[in-house]
């Protein structure tokens, strides 16, 4: 029987790894942009008009189920709420806009002020109070 | 059990499996891999390679944990069924094959740090996926694209 310490490490840093992975996940980290930020994406790339005073981007592939999972809570979120956009696009094929805008993996859900600036976003599934709480969070554009 | 069904997004087609089905054939590849990674085990790492081969080949709903699974742990089971699509857990089981290659390679060679990093990597992936549900595959699956695709 060979050494017990590789098995060790691994298993320990792998557990490390599993937390931080758990917890980060949905949670959503906010930037705070200057105010002459510019917009990384256009209405048109997106095939929507930007929110009045948010737009939730999130981009999602075919075979995800937390993916389908965070549309539906948007969605449904966002169902009553006239200045919020909700809108879903399938990463792989605007692998541009997933390379310009640093996606990495799915669901990643981009949170856009009224000006199309990114002044957040949420990588893996967010529970609904964050995303109610993010939202609040992001004032008009006046 | 696999059905068709047109999943939500519109598109064609996609088979659906029982999502427990891969995460208890990653705990047994967990205890696999940790057995051949504590006793360099040739012949451990070649029928997980072959079981990873079926699984990434064939479909992960055909392997040998799988079996286990249907006809062991899911008559043992209650709730509702959580499906996913078959995509990543084969993409997973493509990327354990890599792994469990490269380790037999290895051993082959008398390379024994190429055996213990290989297996190291395939272990922590797997057990990932059985402790914590990360799937390795699905997080690979779009950094792949982004840099491979036009």
């Amino acid at each position: 029987m060979k050494s017990l310490l590789p098995l060790a490490l691994v298993l320990g840093l792998a557990m490390i790894y599993g937390i931080w992975y758990q917890k980060s996940r949905g949670r959503i980290k906010s930037k705070s942009p200057a105010a002459t930020a510019t917009p990384t994406v256009t209405p048109a790339e997106i095939g929507s008009d930007f929110g009045s005073r948010v737009t939730l981007l999130q981009f999602s592939s075919a075979f995800c189920s937390p993916c389908r999972a965070t549309k539906a809570l948007l969605a449904d979120i966002t169902a009553d709420l006239s200045d919020v956009h909700h809108v879903n696009i399938d990463a792989e094929s605007n692998l541009e806009l997933v390379r310009r805008l640093d996606i990495r993996s799915t669901p990643t859900t981009l949170i856009l002020n009224g000006n199309g600036v990114e002044v957040g976003r949420a990588v893996g599934a967010p529970k609904r109070d964050q995303v109610i709480a993010a939202l609040a969070g992001v004032a008009s554009i006046k | 059990m696999q059905n068709t069904k047109e999943n939500i997004f519109g598109d064609s087609k996609v088979k659906l499996i029982d999502a427990r089905g891969p995460r208890f054939s990653a705990g047994i590849t967990t205890i696999v891999l940790a057995t051949a990674l504590v006793t360099h085990s040739a012949i451990l790492i070649s029928i997980q390679l072959a079981i990873f081969a079926i699984g990434a080949i064939l479909s992960p709903a055909k392997t040998p944990y799988a079996f286990v699974f249907k006809k062991f742990v899911k008559p043992r089971l209650t709730g509702d069924v959580p499906t996913e699509d078959i995509r990543p857990p084969q993409f997973a089981q493509s990327v354990g094959l890599i792994f469990a290659v490269a380790a037999l390679l290895g051993s082959f060679f008398g390379i024994s740090a190429l055996f213990t990093v290989a297996v190291g990597f395939a272990l922590a992936a797997a057990f990932l996926n059985a402790a914590f549900n990360f799937c390795l595959g699905c997080e690979l699956y779009l950094l792949i694209a982004r840099a491979t695709k036009r």
